[in-house]
């Protein structure tokens, strides 16, 4: 029973194959096959956002996608954020803004926050407060987080990585 | 998490043939947002997982005016809300759509999830109900429809039978003069469920002064998801004030029979039963008005 999978995706822009078991959790395999621990198991069940990846295009918890149903997806995850050769605006936006303390929830916030403005470049306090509420902080008290995504959405770097 | 096999079927036929193979030992996946937490927390033992996102007519989302919608029972939430056609036919589902947890949830989501994991406060069944939706299923002796509101029977149960499953959901056409509203009481805004969920629907007359007729449902009041027929069949033929409104949330509150438990008291309930059955009303009336 549950033999092993062989799974083929592209994972922030490079053809990655492993195999895994259909019980595994895109979560598990990203951080326990392929070294990709940036995403982080916070609560296994789909509340907190810290495994947040985008999976062709759309926001989700990872640790609510099986791997055997990730075939042929395009899936990007806090490792793919940074450009070439510097950090993205929402990643210097939340340095500036000190938007992080011990860190564990900013990877899943820097993803949803990625789909945030990739969809809505423009969100109102409001709209940024509504599309993160399924990512958890228990250190900042979110305000800095939400300034430094308000701030991002509004400077002229946000220009640049827009396609 | 318990090891299981995963299949993931191209025709309904080979779905059809699994589960009823497997029996309780096979359980569908959708989106997964309520499947997998279970099967985490072995709350159902399973042998075989059966993906149903493959199937054409599940992941289907075709609106017409004429016919209505068929909403494929895998069609995550995101794409329902993020469809114009469908999001400016049917406001009241999109209400639904994007109650449902929080943006990764709906994400991978879907509507026909919703209602399949049958919990008494799913926030997409007051809204089917009373946009009178049907329920279309598949299974070894063929296809049946069943109306929402008969699919469930009991909290975390539904009337599908060993080898059945739910392949889409018919929202019939809106006429003119129809108007739908789903909401919800939640302590947070956002990421919690429902305490009490009311959606109301009416199609109001020419003059959109007098209800034609009218639709009530509850969610969290009950064992399972409450259609308030008297409530509706006694918005028929009324103007569309505030007296009607008033008379339809006293008749939810009395139809409402909840428990009370750690989101909430009884008490509480059945006042929330008036006070959101009065709003969705409204906002359906008002949305009926402006159409």
């Amino acid at each position: 029973m549950s033999e092993s999978v062989r799974v083929q995706a592209s994972i922030n822009g490079e053809k990655r194959e492993f195999l895994c078991e259909p019980r595994q959790s895109l979560l598990e395999v990203l951080r326990d096959t392929l070294q990709l621990t940036g995403a982080k198991e916070g609560c296994n069940n789909g509340n907190c956002g810290a495994c947040n990846v985008i999976l062709n295009g759309v926001l989700v918890n990872s640790c609510l996608v099986l791997a055997v149903e990730a075939g042929g997806a395009e899936i990007t995850t806090i490792e793919g954020i940074a450009l070439k050769d510097r950090l993205h605006p929402l990643q210097q936006k939340f340095l500036e803004h000190a938007a992080l303390q011990c860190g564990i929830c900013t990877p899943g916030f820097i993803v949803s926050a990625k789909a945030l403005l990739d969809n809505n470049p423009d969100p109102t306090e409001e709209e940024v407060r509504h599309w993160l509420a399924g990512n958890l902080c228990r250190c900042t008290g979110y305000d800095k987080i939400i300034r430094a995504v308000l701030d991002t959405a509004d400077s002229a770097d946000m220009q640049s990585v827009r396609g | 998490m318990q090891a299981f096999d995963y299949v993931r079927p191209t025709t309904v036929d080979e779905a059809v043939s699994i589960l009823a193979r497997h029996g309780d030992q096979a359980r569908v996946l959708s989106g997964g947002t309520d499947l997998i937490v279970a099967l985490r927390e072995s709350r159902r033992q399973v042998q075989v997982v059966v993906d149903i996102k493959a199937l054409s007519e599940t992941a289907e989302l075709a609106y017409s005016p004429q016919a209505g919608l068929r909403l494929g029972a895998a069609v995550p939430c995101y794409r329902i809300y993020g469809d114009s056609a469908v999001a400016a036919a049917y406001p009241g589902l999109i209400d639904a759509a994007r109650l449902i947890g929080g943006i990764q949830i709906q994400g991978r989501a879907s509507i026909g999830g919703n209602i399949c994991n049958a919990s008494p406060a799913a926030d997409s069944a007051p809204a089917l109900i009373v946009h009178a939706a049907t329920c279309v299923i598949a299974g070894p002796h063929g296809r049946r429809e069943v109306a929402v509101e008969d699919f469930f029977a009991g909290p975390g149960r539904t009337v599908l039978q060993p080898g059945e499953f739910l392949v889409s959901i018919r929202l019939p056409a809106p006429e003119p003069g129809f108007g739908a509203a789903y909401l919800r009481f939640t302590p947070r805004n956002e990421m919690d469920i429902a305490v009490v969920g009311a959606g109301a629907s009416v199609v109001l007359d020419e003059t959109r002064r007098t209800i034609r007729s009218a639709r009530i449902a509850l969610g969290a009041v009950a064992p399972t998801p409450l259609l308030v027929a008297a409530a509706g069949n006694a918005l028929a033929g009324l103007p569309a004030d505030d007296a009607a409104v008033e008379q339809a949330a006293a008749l939810a509150e009395e139809a409402a029979r909840p428990i009370s438990d750690m989101r909430g008291t009884a008490e509480f309930r059945k006042h929330l039963s008036a006070v959101l059955t009065r709003r969705a009303l409204r906002a359906a009336i008002a949305r009926a008005q402006a159409a």
